[in-house]
């Protein structure tokens, strides 16, 4: 039951093959089994429960609220959630309880869905491979899966134990992984450059990042307010497609969302058919640093398309090259600007000193945020300078907008849909990820994904293959602005035909007292 | 446009500059030897300029002074700029605080239509272009009462801009002449208000209120064309007017709805602009007259003396009259300007630009809104003096006082009486009353009907006031400020001052009471009139003798003689009959 789709388990609810208690209980449990991955930061067990009942009472008096109703979900730890504690996985926020309800989380809960806590992440959504949180990194479910295990036994370099488990990638790595291991059907990731695609390609989900103002943003405490959007994680596109449908409109709090953009319910149609569709494959995406695998999958998914009658073309995207730094420059200002309400006057970490206001800022904002958000926050108040914005800001606006209107160009030269690769590799072990800093990490990871967050366009990962090592790769399709549902069609008959495996966890349920052992000794050495 | 040039000496218009002339006659501007000396610590720098003024050395003797304003005007609405919460002054502290306005993380604004209502018709009535397209934008700082860390403005693109407002200024050489003067307006922007911090020193700890943060502000900038504290007064008070005509601010100073900043600075005319120092913590018309114009003053002493003017901001200190530097805004804010990625475009049309398909709750129509322009200040002194031939002076003096313009219309409308005899009783006695006992419009003892009731007893000459005719004493003319008429300090007068006394009956009761009525009773004024021409032989001769103003006196005499209560021109009736004349 819990390995099922969301659209099937939701089948089982309706036909009452299982009581929404049952599955929230069965979710809970898998939960606290899983404990060790450190997806959730808060789990919000009580209130899971109490939706449960409440679904049930429902169900019993034939009032099911819909497709969600009784469904556990997560969310990541950056939507506001009424009563519960929403840290951003930050020091500056332990603690604060917020009042209201993200639009996102409100919707879903309204539609009956159950909320079995709140997800891990890096500081702030600030990474690409959740591992820069205040509550420590989260493990990928992919290192204790059958495939992943059986490959690495073969290999004699590997070590033994769980010291080379991997990330999830990020920043929602969190959601991801509470996914990918079952403990729930969907979760609300957030995606700025990546942050939804990445640890989807990385965990094996599909990872789907709507188009800029087609969902809520209230609620989501901001990295980057132009270019942030709700994500969703799902096992597969259709569920993403529901999830969709629930959160899609405009809403009233969030004045840039736009008004009536898709049809409602959101159901996608089959794909009989491909010949049609014109898919581009960006030519500056392919890059040195792609894996061989990734570029050879990217390229066979290509050929899948043509060979099924759609048109592949080559395109261009000539100003991808000028994305990161442009990137850089618009996140770490928005960063400095979203970041100064942040001063322990009124909510989260306050310091101890008290000799003045300014004395108790500096010292609040020092404790409360990590290396990486103060340095962002430096950087991007250097670049809102009186001097530097023309220079800097104004500038990467320029840039931003060449990039955005490559995309159209490639649009309007007939495209439907983009092909790309969603990452440079699989996902990498802990202990090598963390060779490089955030930053550079996060300008390597976010290559592909980023320059989809500046034009403000759909994108989906979808898990396309186990590598050598048996570890999933998830390539990108990108659409124009608010065509998510023709997206997400292409990206149906693409799932359809790819047959993903499903992860192989059985050992990892047995086996989880062993594993947990390693755990501890890993979070003792991390809080060094 | 050059400001007007301050000239030593110059006397005589009440506008210019009142230390110039060593303070010896003007009321206004410079603060007194005494304070001025005090805080500068210099003993004589207030007569200093007199003695420039006496021998003028070329280039040197000329100053003129250049002031600009920003004029934030809280805007009238029931909600906030970008928050749902209510906007109310004086209500409990942080009362209206929604999650918005206390910076809550993931809380995004959401514009307030009537807030850009308001910016709009303010634009309008200001004769501002109206940018069809504006931006708003974060300016950085860090205080205890900007939860976010930044204030929602329109740096970049203002939602209306080159205006110009028009006041008057009282000065030339005839009475009742206004002068008009324009300044121009820069632009209009939409911001938000801050919070309010309470600093309790006893304790050393701020409190903070939120309940004003996120209020909707209008930012009026006026381009630095004025010359001096008077001018600025002025026109901050006809902004008032238009603010509280329009309904887009009730600008009320002392609740803090309207506040003003001023720029100051001074140079030779022809050469480059000086420094300028900006002016805060104005809150009341009065003080910003006295701010500037002790501003301009300070500046000329100090460069006069060798000194130079720093950049800085200077706070009006009320019971000093003098500026002070502000210590605490020394240190030079980069404020970090970006664009707020949360607020689309304000996207405004007309009827030309109007989308065929728009839903009407979702756009604005410049145009509609020029439709409901109520008539402004200016249109109602032009009205005033039209309508009821009134000088310009008095138009604006109606206009001044809060109700008074209301009080004055509905005597109109109740009364018989001639307008100009209203509009004397109004600006003349009654807001003579008013003045003296420091009472507004509102407070008065005295209601319209009760007014226009007395001024119909003049009207009809049940109490004398054709007396006042008679001698040729126009008092009902406010040129004139001759003393009023005896036989009207004998019965209107008693009368107005009766009212005043808020015993609650009418102007006709009081005159019955007081036995105030003319004489109606012929044959008795007849006898009035024998026996005085019989005690007065020597002045009924002079009349016989044709000198025409004997006849006066014994009018005089008779009126004397009833106690006021006879109708003059009954009384020369019939001493004209009884010496044949």
């Amino acid at each position: 039951m819990l390995g099922q789709t969301l659209r099937e388990v939701s089948a089982a609810l309706k036909q009452g093959q299982i009581t929404p208690t049952e599955l929230c209980q069965k979710c809970l449990s898998l939960i606290k089994k899983t404990k060790f991955l450190n997806a959730y930061i808060t789990v919000s067990e009580e209130v899971a429960l109490k939706q449960a009942e409440e679904s049930e009472k429902r169900y019993k008096n034939g009032q099911s609220l819909g497709d969600l109703d009784g469904i556990p979900i997560a969310v990541k730890d950056n939507f506001s959630t009424s009563g519960i504690e929403t840290t951003c996985a930050s020091n500056m926020l332990k603690g604060y309880v917020p009042p209201y309800n993200a639009t996102v989380v409100q919707k879903l809960l309204d539609q009956g869905a159950l909320l079995m806590g709140k997800t891990n992440l890096d500081e702030f959504a600030m990474g690409s491979g959740s591992t820069d949180g205040v509550f420590g990194p989260v493990k990928n479910p992919w290192s204790y899966s059958k495939q992943y295990r059986e490959k690495r036994k073969q290999n004699p370099h590997s070590e033994s134990g769980d010291s080379d488990w991997l990330i999830t990638g990020g920043s929602s790595g969190g959601s991801a992984a509470a996914v990918s291991a079952f403990t729930c059907y969907a979760a609300l990731g957030s995606d700025t450059g990546g942050s939804t695609r990445n640890p989807a390609a990385h965990c094996g989900l599909v990872g789907f990042k709507p188009s800029y103002g087609l969902v809520s943003r209230h609620g989501l405490i901001p990295l980057v307010n132009s270019m942030d959007v709700p994500g969703i994680l799902t096992r597969c596109v259709d569920d993403a497609a529901m999830v969709l449908g629930v959160l899609a409109g405009h809403d009233p709090k969030d004045s840039t969302t736009v008004h009536d953009p898709i049809n409602k319910p959101l159901v996608l149609s089959s794909l009989a058919d491909v010949s049609k569709l014109c898919i581009g494959i960006p030519k500056e995406y392919l890059v040195p640093e792609l894996s061989s695998e990734i570029q050879s999958l990217w390229s066979r998914a290509a050929d899948l398309f043509e060979s099924e009658g759609a048109k592949v073309i080559e395109v261009s995207l000539p100003h991808t090259s000028y994305s990161i730094v442009c990137y850089h420059v618009l996140c770490t200002s928005e960063v400095a600007s979203n970041m100064a309400r942040f001063d322990g006057l009124q909510y989260g970490h306050r310091c101890d000193i008290d000799v003045s206001t300014e004395a108790m800022y500096a010292a609040t904002r020092r404790e409360g945020f990590n290396d990486v958000v103060r340095g962002r926050i430096l950087s991007g108040n250097f670049f809102l300078l009186k001097e530097n914005y023309e220079n800097y800001f104004v500038k990467a606006q320029k840039v931003r907008r060449l990039i955005a209107n490559d995309f159209v160009n490639a649009f309007n030269s007939g495209v439907d849909v983009l092909l790309t690769p969603t990452t440079l590799s699989e996902a990498v072990p802990y202990l090598e990820f963390i060779k490089e800093d955030n930053r550079t990490r996060s300008a390597q990871d976010d290559i592909f994904t980023q320059a989809v967050n500046m034009a403000g366009l759909p994108a989906v990962s979808i898990p396309i293959a186990l590598s050598n090592q048996g570890l999933p790769i998830g390539l990108q399709f990108i659409g124009r602005a608010f065509y998510d549902q023709q997206l997400l069609t292409v990206a149906k008959w693409f799932e359809k035909q790819v047959q993903f495996p499903v992860i192989q966890l059985q050992e990892l349920m047995d086996d989880c007292s062993a594993i947990l052992e390693n755990e501890k000794l890993a979070s003792v050495s991390l809080k060094q | 446009m050059a400001a007007p040039m301050l000239r030593w000496g110059c006397r005589g218009r009440r506008w210019a500059l009142a230390w110039v002339d060593g303070g010896s006659c003007h009321r206004r501007g410079a603060p007194t030897g005494s304070t001025s000396n005090r805080i500068r610590g210099q003993s004589s720098l207030a007569q200093q300029p007199l003695r420039t003024a006496q021998k003028p050395r070329k280039g040197e003797h000329k100053w003129a002074a250049v002031v600009g304003l920003e004029i934030h005007a809280q805007i009238s609405s029931n909600s906030k700029l970008f928050s749902g919460s209510q906007v109310r002054f004086s209500a409990p502290p942080n009362s209206l605080v929604s999650f918005f306005d206390a910076s809550l993380p993931g809380t995004l604004p959401v514009l307030n239509r009537r807030c850009v209502e308001a910016a709009v018709m303010t634009g309008l009535a200001l004769n501002c272009h109206i940018n069809k397209k504006s931006l708003f934008d974060r300016k950085h700082y860090f205080y205890a009462d900007l939860p976010a860390g930044y204030q929602i403005t329109q740096q970049r693109l203002p939602i209306a801009v080159n205006g110009s407002l028009t006041y008057g200024i009282s000065a030339g050489k005839e009475r009742g002449q206004v002068i008009p003067k324009t300044v121009r307006v820069k632009q209009i922007q939409l911001e938000q208000d801050s919070g309010k911090s309470l600093h309790d020193d006893l304790r050393s700890q701020t409190l903070v209120d939120l309940n004003r943060a996120g209020v909707g502000l209008l930012e009026v900038v006026l381009e630095p064309d004025l010359s001096c504290g008077e001018e600025a007064a002025t026109a901050v008070r006809e902004l008032q007017l238009i603010l509280q005509a329009l309904g887009t601010s009730q600008a009320n100073m002392a609740e803090g709805q309207l506040r003003v900043d001023a720029n100051v600075s001074v140079h030779h005319p022809g050469e480059p602009l000086g420094v300028r120092t900006e002016v805060k913590n104005l809150n009341s018309i009065r003080f910003l007259a006295k701010a500037i114009d002790y501003e301009i003053q300070r500046q000329i002493s100090e460069l006069e003396n060798g000194g130079e003017i720093l950049n800085e901001t200077r706070s009006f200190h009320e019971k000093l009259g003098c500026t002070v530097s502000m210590r605490d805004k020394e240190a030079k804010q980069d404020y970090r300007f970006m664009p707020e990625p949360n607020l689309p475009p304000l996207l405004l049309y007309d009827a030309t630009s109007l989308p065929t398909d728009a839903d009407p709750q979702q756009v604005i129509n410049i145009d509609q809104i020029r439709e409901m322009l109520p008539e402004l200040p200016s249109v109602t002194r032009e009205r005033l003096v039209q309508q009821y031939g009134m000088l310009p002076e008095h138009s604006f003096t109606l206009l001044n006082e809060v109700g008074l313009l209301e009080f004055f219309q509905n005597v109109i409308k109740e009364t018989r009486a001639e307008p100009k005899k209203v509009t004397s009783w109004v600006l003349n006695i009654f807001l003579g009353y008013l003045k003296q006992e420091n009472l507004a419009v509102s407070e008065s003892p005295v209601t319209p009907s009760a007014l226009a009731e007395l001024l119909d007893l003049l009207d009809s000459r049940t109490i004398s006031s054709s007396a006042a005719k008679q001698a040729g004493v126009q008092w009902c003319d406010l040129s004139s400020l001759q003393p009023l008429p005896p036989g009207f300090k004998r019965s209107a007068s008693q009368v107005f001052e009766e009212l005043w006394k808020r015993e609650g009956k009418t102007p006709g009761q009081i005159v019955s009471e007081k036995q105030l009525e003319l004489m109606q009773d012929r044959g008795a004024l007849e006898q009035f009139c024998y026996s005085v021409m019989k005690d007065h032989p020597q002045v009924v001769m002079d009349v016989k003798k044709g000198n025409p103003r004997a006849i006066n006196k014994l009018i005089g005499l008779v009126r004397k003689a009833t106690l006021n209560r006879a109708d003059p021109a009954m009384i020369k009736e019939i001493l004209e009959k009884q010496l044949s004349l």
